[in-house]
């Protein structure tokens, strides 16, 4: 069979796309964006009710707007922009024809079989598990299927994108390593196969359960296989998200990683300890040993955190070091004063880092101490905690690429004008407001899993205190704002690429290459005139980023510490 | 034993010094993959499902 070697070189940043991957970045893109949209109109009913001055849907409704929001939020919108990301990272920062097309678009289609059917399954109105869905809380089998279903498209299209990487090597593309944005690629991808497995391993027994095959599923062997899956696709997003900002820093300022070594060895990190968190999610289960829950979090999630705080450091600090070598070199923070605030991806980018560091990160760490993790077990804290990593971190470092995106891979001016940088900062800010406060109720014991929060009506009820209820009425003021940020992304993205403006390149054409297309290798400029060389102050490259990263580390042991406190009052042992 | 990497500029293509061992390791995805797979599946996996299974059955 032909292979097609159609590339066509975008005029306005150099990237090569390969006719066949560009379409599949398209696809998958456009998908992501019809299950945001779905999520998002869903979470207008879950804000509405969680909202308890408002409590707008009946029980029933609102468990199957929560499943369906979670579903299409955590597993397909961000599954979808990952596939696109892995296509884009490979077969174009390689410079390189995707590997088996064919397949990739098998494996497309069974994700778009698995998703419809998963929300089909929940549309009926019988499988309103959420998206834990716990054994023995039992789904319809389509349910289970469509999951299944999505995760084979979603491996057959991670082996697409290895795939790619045995050609780019093969057909020599590239020369040494890979680019960092690809590795961070590659970390994603390796995520996602071992999450994809684990999948597996417990949704396929879980289907033949709900078909009546099965007698049993053991609860605790449940939620500790499924949570292999659960969170470890949430980390699948943290690497992706990463390599999005390396790459908006490079986009937007012509960054480089301050040491390509040490951001490798974070991602590598990341690929030894990153999935081991999900047991933080079991901290609180019987039958579990110590043992084995303080392995897996304090000590090995404490590593994977080390590498997101690498990253953390590196990516504003390869923004300052490019900043001052531009010529904002005075001070500390005329990098970060003169940065292009006005630009969108740059900041959906930075509010991704500060918020994903200082909300989801610090947090983070908190919930996997399994003393600390008593306070907050199953409260608002928990959804607080993963809107800020999820929602903030990735959610708004992909709505930063859109932004890139439209104009290089659909060929269309982004519409509406600045409204793009109006939607990156209403929506970073409010889903961070949304997010603090949602944490904060939950600290104050503000249930997560219950319908009505007041448990009225309830024999033994409970009176939490006034701020908790501030709390909640603030979580839904900014929860609004975030809905609003998020309607402008959808109405920015869905103009833009079907009806925006379209940008003409004259005697374009898609070129048919050959083998071994990437140029003549150009020696870079290293040692006296170095990264970073000439630049900054008292001996350091980046001291603006370092005083952040001070302060980060400040406000990270003050929390960590406050919680030990508060621990003591909550649970006093005398 | 070490890879070595050759100068990929044209009309230099002496051998440099060889590729270190964490460099090996961090350009060969398939070798991450199996150690990404292989870790969690033993300390997460493995060792949960092993502790579970060894719980004594209430009566």
């Amino acid at each position: 069979m032909a292979v097609n070697r159609n590339f066509r070189t975008c005029p306005t940043t150099g990237l090569v796309f390969h006719e066949p991957a560009e379409k599949l970045m398209r696809w998958n893109a456009v998908v992501a964006v019809v299950a945001l949209l779905i999520g998002g109109v869903l979470a207008i009913g879950v804000l509405l009710t969680r909202w308890q001055a408002v409590h707008l849907l009946q029980a029933d409704l609102f468990y199957q707007f929560l499943t369906a929001h979670g579903l299409n939020m955590l597993v397909f919108w961000i599954i979808f922009f990952e596939m696109a990301i892995l296509y884009f990272a490979s077969s174009t920062l390689l410079r390189c024809r995707l590997a088996t097309p064919g397949m990739a678009w098998v494996g497309f289609w069974l994700m778009v079989v698995g998703a419809l059917l998963n929300n089909y399954a929940v549309l009926r109105g019988d499988s309103s598990v959420m998206f834990t869905s716990y054994a023995p809380m039992g789904a319809h089998p389509t349910f289970y299927a469509g999951l299944i279903l999505f995760a084979v498209g979603a491996l057959i299209a991670c082996f697409v994108f290895f795939g790619t990487l045995v050609i780019a090597k093969a057909e020599r593309t590239y020369h040494g390593s890979v680019p960092l944005v690809t590795f961070g690629a590659i970390t994603a991808a390796i995520i996602a196969v071992f999450t994809i497995a684990t999948g597996a391993i417990i949704l396929i027994p879980t289907l033949l359960w709900s078909l009546g095959l099965i007698e049993h599923i053991d609860s605790l062997m449940y939620r500790t296989i499924w949570w292999g899956f659960g969170h470890s696709s949430q980390q699948i997003n943290v690497a992706a998200h990463v390599s999005v900002w390396y790459a908006g820093a490079a986009v937007v300022f012509g960054a480089k990683p301050m040491s390509e070594k040490v951001s490798r060895t974070a991602f590598l990190l990341y690929i030894f300890f990153l999935q081991l968190a999900s047991a933080h999610h079991l901290l609180a289960d019987p039958g579990l040993t110590s043992n084995w829950k303080i392995f897996n979090t304090s000590y090995a999630m404490y590593l994977a955190v080390l590498a997101s705080m690498v990253h953390g450091l590196t990516v504003p600090g390869s923004i300052e070091v490019a900043q001052r070598q531009k010529g904002f070199n005075n001070g500390l923070f005329e990098w970060l004063r003169k940065a292009p605030w006005g630009n969108a991806p740059f900041v959906a980018v930075f509010i991704s880092i500060v918020g994903f560091g200082f909300l989801g990160g610090i947090s983070g760490v908190m919930m996997g101490t399994e003393q600390l993790n008593l306070i907050i077990h199953n409260t608002l804290y928990v959804p607080g905690h993963f809107h800020a990593t999820v929602v903030i971190g990735t959610t708004l470092a992909f709505m930063g690429l859109t932004y890139f995106l439209i104009p290089v891979l659909f060929r269309r001016k982004v519409a509406f004008g600045n409204m793009a940088t109006w939607q990156a900062y209403i929506f970073g800010i409010s889903m961070s407001g949304f997010s603090v406060f949602m944490m904060g109720a939950g600290t104050l014991g503000a249930p997560r899993r219950h319908w009505d929060i007041s448990f009225a009506g309830n024999p033994f009820g409970y009176e939490f205190p006034a701020t908790a209820w501030l709390m909640i009425a603030l979580m839904g003021i900014f929860g609004v704002g975030a809905l609003v940020g998020g309607a402008m992304y959808l109405a920015i993205t869905v103009y833009s690429v079907f009806l925006g403006e379209k940008i003409q390149t004259p005697d374009f054409a898609t070129v048919s290459a050959k083998r071994g297309m990437a140029p003549a290798p150009q020696p870079v400029a290293v040692g006296a005139t170095g990264h970073g060389a000439g630049v900054g102050a008292w001996g350091m490259v980046a001291p603006g980023t370092f005083v952040l990263a001070l302060v980060f580390l400040t406000s990270f042991v003050l929390y960590y510490f406050v919680n030990w406190k508060y621990l003591s009052t909550v649970w006093p042992l005398r | 034993m070490a890879n070595t990497t050759e100068s990929n500029v044209p009309g230099d293509d002496v051998l440099e010094e060889p590729v270190p061992a964490m460099q090996q390791l961090l350009d060969n995805p398939f070798l991450l993959l199996f150690i990404g797979i292989a870790v969690p599946t033993v300390l997460y996996t493995i060792w949960g499902v092993m502790e579970i299974v060894n719980l004594p059955i209430a009566k």
